[in-house]
Order: C-alpha cells, then sequence, then structure tokens
C-alpha cells in the first residue's frame, strides 16, 4: 500500500521534473536577468549613501545597513525568494477551479495540493540546478560586500531552517489565497493586491528594519516578511540569540498556520463546487 | 471619397470603443485604476522613506526630495501614456502573430503598424496621468523656482519624444515573436531594460556605471526617455552652455531613429509572418 503510493508520487515527480527541463533555456536567461533589478539598486543605495553625511569615524549607515550590508542584502532577499515565490500558484488554482479542470483531482485518487507541491519541488529543484551557475557567479563576484564572511554554524543552520520554512510558507500562503476561487470566480485583483503587499512588506525591496515606528510593528505582525526579510536578516547576523529562536518558532506558526488554512478551504470549497460538461 | 483613411478619425474611434467598452465593465475599470494607484503610492512611500535617511541621490547632483518628486511625475507620466495607448496593442500584436490572426489586420486598406499599435487604448492607465499631475503640481511648489516659458514649452515636446522611444522598442520586441513564436521571457525583459530608466542617469558611474550609462543612452535610449524632460524642469537649461544642448539634441535624434528602426523592424517582421491559420 504504501510502497504503491510512494511509486505514484515517485512518477509524479519525475514527470513535473522532465516537463520542467523542457524549458531549460528559457530559465538560465530569465535567471540572469533576475539580478539586473539589482543591479539599478546597488547604484541606487550607493548614491543614496554618497549624499549622507557623516560624522567622524563611523561608517555610514541607514538602520543599522552600511552599504555593503544593503547590497549583502539584496543578493541574500534574491535566494530567499528563490525559494518562497510561487509564479502562478495561486492564479493556477483559481483557473483551475474557474474551468473545471479542478474536477480530476476529485474523481482521480490524487490529493491536489500533494500533486501541486511534487509539482512545485520538480520546478524549484530544476530551478536551482540552472540557477547555481548564475547565482554562484554572481556570488563570486559580489563577495566583497560580504563584510563579515561566512556565519557561524548555528547561525547557517538557522538559516537554512528559515529557508526551507519560507518555500513551505510561500505554497501553502499561495495555494490558500488560491483556493478563494471556490468562493469567487474572478481573483486576478485580488492576487495583485497580493503580490503588491508581498513586493512592499516581503523585505523584497527594501529591509523592513528602515520602516518607522508603528508600520515596522505592523509589518512583522503580517507573516510576509519571512518570506524574503527573516532568512536574508538572519545571514547577516541581524537577527540572533532568542530573538532567531523566537522568530524561526513564529515562521514554523505561519506554516503550520497556512497549512491548515489551505486544506479547510479545499475540504470547504469542494463542498460548494459543481462540475459540468466532461 | 478619398483613397486614404482618416486616421485621425480611425483612432478617434479606436478610443471611443475602448471607452465603451470600459464603461461597459464600469467595476473592473475603477479596481484598475484603484490598483495602479495604490503600486504608485507604494513606491512613493519607499522614496519618502529613502528621503528620511539622506538629503538627496547622489551627491551634489540636484535631486532632493522634491526634485525627485518631480523625476517621478515624468516617469509616471511617460509610463502611464505608453500603457494607455500602446502596451495592451503590443501585447496583443504578439497574440495575432501566435494564433495567426494578423492576417485580418493585414487585409483592411490601412497601414498595418497604425492599426496594430493603436486598436485599443486602456484608459485606465491614464488614472495615474491624473496622479502624477498632481504629484508634479504639488513638487513644484515646494522648489523654489519656477520653470521658465520655454521649459514649460518643452517639456510636453521632451513627454513625446520618451514616449515614442519607449514604444519604439516595446513594438519591436513584439514584433520578435515572428521569429521566437512567443514570447514570455520578451515582456520580462522589457520590465528589466525600462527598470534602467527609473532613477536620475548621474547615478550610473563608476567602471560598471558608465559603459551602463553610455550603453542605455546611445545604444538602447532609455535613460534619456525620463531624464531629459526631468532635468528640463529641475534644472533648468542655459543656452549659454552649449553642452547643455547636447543631451536634449541628441534625444530628439534618438526618437526619430527608434521610430524608423521600429518601422523597419514591424515590416520585416511582416515579412517574416507565415499565417498560422491558413
Amino acid at each position: 500500500m504504501i510502497a504503491a503510493r510512494v511509486t505514484t508520487w515517485w512518477t509524479i515527480l519525475r514527470i513535473c521534473l522532465e516537463e520542467r527541463l523542457v524549458y531549460r533555456g528559457d530559465y538560465a536567461l530569465g535567471t540572469l536577468m533576475r539580478f539586473m533589478p539589482i543591479v539599478t539598486q546597488i547604484f541606487l543605495w550607493t548614491a543614496v549613501f554618497a549624499a549622507i553625511e557623516t560624522t567622524g569615524e563611523e561608517p555610514k549607515t541607514i538602520a543599522k545597513y552600511t552599504l555593503p550590508n544593503f547590497i549583502a542584502y539584496y543578493l541574500l532577499t534574491m535566494i530567499s525568494r528563490a525559494f518562497s515565490s510561487m509564479p502562478g500558484l495561486a492564479s493556477g488554482i483559481a483557473r483551475d477551479i474557474r474551468d473545471g479542470t479542478v474536477k480530476k483531482y476529485l474523481i482521480q485518487p490524487i490529493d491536489m495540493l500533494g500533486f501541486l507541491m511534487l509539482g512545485r519541488m520538480a520546478h524549484k529543484a530544476v530551478y536551482y540546478l540552472v540557477a547555481i551557475g548564475p547565482f554562484a557567479l554572481v556570488f563570486v563576484l559580489c563577495r566583497g560586500y560580504f563584510e563579515s564572511g561566512w556565519p557561524d554554524t548555528t547561525t547557517m543552520i538557522a538559516y537554512v531552517l528559515s529557508l526551507l520554512m519560507a518555500f513551505l510558507l510561500g505554497f501553502f500562503l499561495e495555494a490558500t489565497i488560491g483556493m478563494i476561487g471556490f468562493w469567487f470566480l474572478e481573483v486576478s485583483s485580488l492576487l495583485f493586491v497580493y503580490m503588491l503587499f508581498n513586493f512592499f512588506f516581503s523585505g523584497h525591496m527594501f529591509p523592513i528594519d528602515m520602516l518607522p515606528g508603528i508600520w515596522r510593528d505592523l509589518v512583522e505582525l503580517l507573516p510576509l516578511h519571512y518570506l524574503a526579510y527573516f532568512p536574508a536578516a538572519v545571514f547577516l547576523g541581524k537577527i540572533t540569540g532568542p530573538d532567531l529562536v523566537y522568530g524561526l518558532w513564529v515562521q514554523l506558526g505561519w506554516v503550520v498556520f497556512f497549512m491548515v488554512a489551505a486544506r479547510v478551504a479545499f475540504h470547504f470549497g469542494v463542498r460548494r463546487y459543481s462540475g459540468f460538461g466532461g | 471619397m478619398s483613397q486614404h483613411p482618416s486616421y485621425l478619425r480611425v483612432f478617434c474611434t479606436f478610443a471611443r470603443n475602448s471607452l465603451v467598452r470600459d464603461m461597459t465593465f464600469r467595476g473592473n475599470f475603477l479596481i484598475e485604476i484603484v490598483s495602479s494607484m495604490s503600486w504608485v503610492c507604494m513606491n512613493l512611500g519607499f522614496y519618502i522613506l529613502i528621503f528620511q535617511n539622506t538629503d538627496s541621490i547622489g551627491l551634489d547632483t540636484g535631486w532632493g526630495k522634491y526634485q525627485f518628486f518631480i523625476f517621478l511625475s515624468t516617469t509616471l507620466l511617460v509610463n502611464s501614456l505608453v500603457q494607455a495607448f500602446f502596451m495592451p496593442n503590443a501585447a496583443e500584436f504578439s497574440e495575432l502573430i501566435r494564433t495567426g490572426t494578423l492576417d485580418f489586420a493585414l487585409l483592411k486598406p490601412i497601414d498595418t503598424q497604425f492599426l496594430v499599435s493603436l486598436q485599443r487604448v486602456n484608459w485606465a492607465s491614464l488614472g495615474n496621468f491624473g496622479f502624477a499631475l498632481v504629484l508634479m503640481g504639488y513638487a513644484l511648489s515646494k522648489v523654489d523656482y519656477v520653470p521658465g516659458v520655454l521649459q514649460v514649452i518643452l517639456y510636453p515636446f521632451y513627454l513625446l519624444c520618451g514616449v515614442a522611444i519607449l514604444y519604439s522598442l516595446m513594438i519591436s520586441l513584439a514584433a520578435t515573436s515572428v521569429w521566437l513564436g512567443r514570447n514570455q521571457t520578451l515582456y520580462n525583459f522589457w520590465f528589466y531594460i525600462t527598470n534602467f530608466s527609473r532613477y536620475p542617469m548621474e547615478i550610473y558611474k563608476g567602471p560598471i556605471g558608465t559603459p551602463l550609462r553610455h550603453a542605455f543612452t546611445f545604444i538602447v535610449p532609455v535613460l534619456v526617455v525620463v531624464n531629459v524632460p526631468a532635468q528640463l524642469l529641475v534644472k533648468p537649461l542655459r543656452p549659454q552652455v552649449p553642452g547643455d544642448w547636447l543631451l536634449p539634441g541628441f534625444t530628439v535624434v534618438a526618437a526619430a531613429v527608434s521610430l524608423l528602426a521600429s518601422r523597419w523592424v514591424f515590416n520585416r517582421s511582416l515579412l517574416g509572418y507565415r499565417s498560422a491559420s491558413s
């Protein structure tokens, strides 16, 4: 029984892998392209720092980030996003619900979330395989921006954990949003709002430590900053000790929350769902 | 009855039909305006955050907070015009080629590039145009300098030059789908290229910055699109210094050459078109 199940999952994973490898050329090109906004960010922040007045010998900082810190931060958010971003997941689920493709999960002995998860894992695995070249190249070229070098082992373990949870959080968060399609047929504007919030409050655009007062507290209440900001800040040693342990637990809490939320939404969603045609 | 159709009247019909269509889905129209404006507001928030930490972007570049807001409104004006008039059409053009429906456009007794480029007007994008005008008015009231008559006359002219350059780039990219079949990464490419135009060109300096600035000024002239009109308002032209006229002069040439080049690429792509349907 278990063997049969493992074979099923393995077959699905293999099909997804092969499907993904077809577009490897597109992938490699797209990965290099993705670093282009970083180039403008580097120039922007260099110019911003150039205009800051310094007092004495202290290095110039913004929200305790030096200029190399900023650049290292942006590069690290690229890694976070490589784990947490799920292009087309929510919109894909919503589309499947609208056009009735979701039927196949209802009549075949396949769990929809599990199937999609395997698809994403294959997608990510191929992505890392292709992207590791461009990523390594950019990071070697930019190694000078990592002022304190590699972090210690504990930080590294915490970093890897936060990245893995960023993947899970990204998946279940987007899946939950996609499930809203059971209740509203058109979710594109909702997805736009999500994307907007994600872009600014995940820390993709700037480190959220920059936000003043209440804004920062608000953003820290949202799960979004675990998708990009948190892993990067952990790597840079901005979050340490009890804060780090607390942060990892909260991240895990959000993963579990959305894991349950996606299941519950699917459970009640299919009761509302009516499929027509063949 | 004249031999040639009246292009102005045809365009007015396109604009009217698009407006009728947009007004049929009024809720959607409003959502589109609100969501693109919130995107702009978030960006504005990001720049306000930057200017809380620094007085200007780059040392002695003259891009202080309100000067940069003028720059930002110029970006918005250009982009909203491009998005309103050309963006939906260029996206549609790739589809026309892929599905073979371009046949119908070719059969019409009117210039194909005109028909393909202006068929649909996305009125909702003009919401940002209004927003930009308000922001511009506010920023101008904060800087201690009033633009002269020459600036006021030349500003819209250079805005249009900028729109022409971006349009040429966009339609040329869309036309390449004749050879590439489909182009998903093309739109990413578009996004990443125009990304360079979003900041004052002074920030690109140093061993990497200077070649970048030259490449995006002289080879793909996206840097002059916003910079030249914005500089015109912020840093008044001094006709007594001949060097000041070089870049604006070049911009006019660049706009004309871009339009001619896009015309050439467009016609070449029509020659390569094989009509998928018949």
